[in-house]
């Protein structure tokens, strides 16, 4: 009885999990299935599900109208320098707010705490005055630089600092070592897997920004690939060829770190962090 | 020795302390400065609490607003449960093939919220979708999916479970496995439903972490505004014309800075509200455990 409600039980679950794993499966295998039909094709009613002739027409297209190579470069300095020095900052950061005890630290921590109430989203006509003011305006440094401070990676270290045992900081003290040299040989290295973690999470969101690159760029050979493609879907009339094909190529970046990196990504316990 | 440790302390948090008075105290600042200004990007002339009391008597701006609220109304629920369902699923020891569903439903996460847009409009096209020919095929009459307010604010708020599961996922799934096996096997004994483990075992244990997902579902929904930009671009009209893009287009397209920026303040004081409600609720919770 109990083998036959398990069994049954299997069956219900599992058909539950394939459908609704189909459901979130689904819009992206059309946009896919969509972007290697022909344009004659992807209006004409009755649709077909899977392409009649399927071509790369629609890449080469893009490709060629959309400079993709640039937008590619722009994107990738803003995200790669950015992931270096947000990793560098968080991790000293989050070190010195989890090992020492000042009050003025305290303070601070509950400075952080209100950036995530005030996002820049909410600030964004004062921030672009600030950017206007400093310079940055119409330049990848503009993108940079404001997005280092990151109130999510500071506390994903200083929450994995404070696991750190104190007696490891105190030994490397008595044998001389000064408090950055400590940090660097020590400490960062142990922490690897939310570096790796906050590195993931900071080229996704650099990546994917819409925000700051609105705020700041003006200039087309200055665009990163979210805002060339905004530039596609807020014409009058959208060019659908070109953006269903840009689309996927625009997440091409991400799949590869995705399948390059899944197994930290996919480790819940990397997470945890946040709870913090 | 001490004195040294405080230098370090001091080096350790420069640059994010700098970048924390210039990127946010400074705008923040001068966001409340605008507020109380008429100003256009040339001339701030200091008009008192003007922009405010405007503000408040702006149908358009109480629009936004409200829509905003029933959007994270609505949105939230949605992403919640639909982020446990799917964690729930993947943690059964009934269900097979975890390890693809998991990469399918973790996917949306890599998808910018721009492209998530394109996707959703692509499938909901009113003459061109696969939604409304899968509706006429099935003997239905096509659904004005763009062009009736109701309908766009519908599919933003699918969009927005489909974008928003993924992570949640992975802080669930988290907070799931850790749940004590032992309790189960109680009630196993005691003959206790599928249901009611997870009612009265499942859903108590996770409460910390459902808090947590409900806060960063309350101000990523509060604040969203690229996915809708490229999904309905706020229309039809203004029907899903959510507060940060009305921010957006008062303050840089129609260059009235110190009334966005008074609808910015506006917004500050509702998410404040809202964190301050949760760090009651965690506390109360806390006293609980």
């Amino acid at each position: 009885m109990n083998k036959l409600n398990d069994r049954f039980s299997t069956i219900m679950l599992t058909t539950a999990l394939f459908i609704v794993a189909l459901m979130y499966l689904f819009p992206i295998v059309w946009l896919l299935l969509s972007s290697i039909k022909p344009g004659s094709e992807l209006f004409s009613y009755p649709l077909n599900i899977l392409p009649e002739n399927p071509t790369v027409d629609g890449y080469v297209y893009s490709w060629s109208t959309m400079e993709f190579i640039k937008y590619f470069i722009n994107t990738l300095i803003v995200a790669i320098l950015t992931t270096v020095l947000t990793v560098i900052a968080s991790a000293t950061c989050g070190f010195a707010l989890a090992k020492y005890n000042y009050k003025w630290l305290n303070v601070f921590l509950i400075c952080m705490l209100a950036t995530t109430m005030l996002p820049t989203e909410v600030i964004m006509t004062p921030t672009f005055s600030v950017i206007l003011d400093l310079g940055l305006y119409d330049s990848l440094a503009g993108l940079i630089i404001p997005s280092i401070n990151t109130a999510t990676g500071i506390f994903m270290f200083r929450q994995y600092f404070m696991t750190v045992p104190n007696d490891l900081l105190e030994s490397a003290r008595i044998d001389g070592a000064n408090e950055g040299k400590i940090f660097f040989n020590l400490m960062l290295p142990i922490a690897k897997p939310v570096v790796i973690t906050l590195a993931i999470f900071s080229f996704q969101w650099r990546w994917n920004d819409y925000i700051w690159p609105l705020i700041v760029l003006s200039d087309p050979n200055k665009y990163t690939v979210q805002i060339a493609l905004r530039s596609i879907v807020g014409a009058d009339n959208i060019d659908w060829v070109l953006l269903l094909s840009s689309s996927i190529i625009s997440l091409v970046p991400m799949i590869i770190i995705f399948i390059v990196f899944q197994r930290y990504i996919m480790d819940t316990s990397a997470t945890s962090g946040l709870k913090g | 020795m001490k004195d040294t440790n405080k230098k370090w302390a001091f080096l350790f948090i420069a640059a994010n302390l700098v970048l924390f008075i210039i990127f946010f105290a400074w705008p923040a600042l001068l966001g409340v400065y605008y507020s109380l200004t008429e100003y256009n990007g040339n001339v701030a002339t200091f008009i008192g609490l003007e922009n405010y009391i405007n503000l408040f008597q702006d149908p358009s701006f109480y629009k936004a607003m409200s829509r905003t609220f029933l959007y994270t109304l609505l949105g939230v629920p949605l992403v919640y449960v639909s982020s446990l369902l799917v964690s729930v699923l993947l943690v059964s020891k009934f269900t097979k093939g975890k390890n693809v569903a998991k990469i399918i439903f973790f996917f949306p996460w890599l998808v910018s919220p721009i492209v998530v847009g394109v996707l959703w409009r692509w499938m909901f096209g009113e003459s061109f979708g696969f939604i409304n020919y899968m509706i006429q095929l099935l003997g239905g009459n096509p659904i004005p999916w763009s062009s009736d307010g109701n309908f766009a604010f519908l599919v933003v708020l699918f969009a927005t479970a489909w974008a928003g599961t993924a992570f949640n996922m992975l802080i669930f799934i988290g907070a799931l496995i850790s749940i004590p096996k032992s309790l189960y096997e109680a009630a196993d004994v005691d003959g206790g439903s599928g249901w009611q483990k997870f009612w009265h075992i499942t859903l108590p244990s996770i409460r910390s972490t459902s808090f947590l997902v409900i806060l960063l579902a309350v101000f990523n929904l509060m604040k969203e505004f690229p996915m809708v930009q490229s999904l309905t671009n706020g229309g039809p009209g203004s029907d899903t014309t959510f507060i940060v893009q009305y921010i957006y287009e008062t303050g840089f397209d129609q260059l009235k800075v110190g009334y966005a920026s008074a609808a910015s303040m506006v917004l500050f004081v509702v998410l404040l509200a809202f964190s301050l409600l949760q760090f009651r609720f965690a506390k109360g919770g806390k006293v609980d455990e």
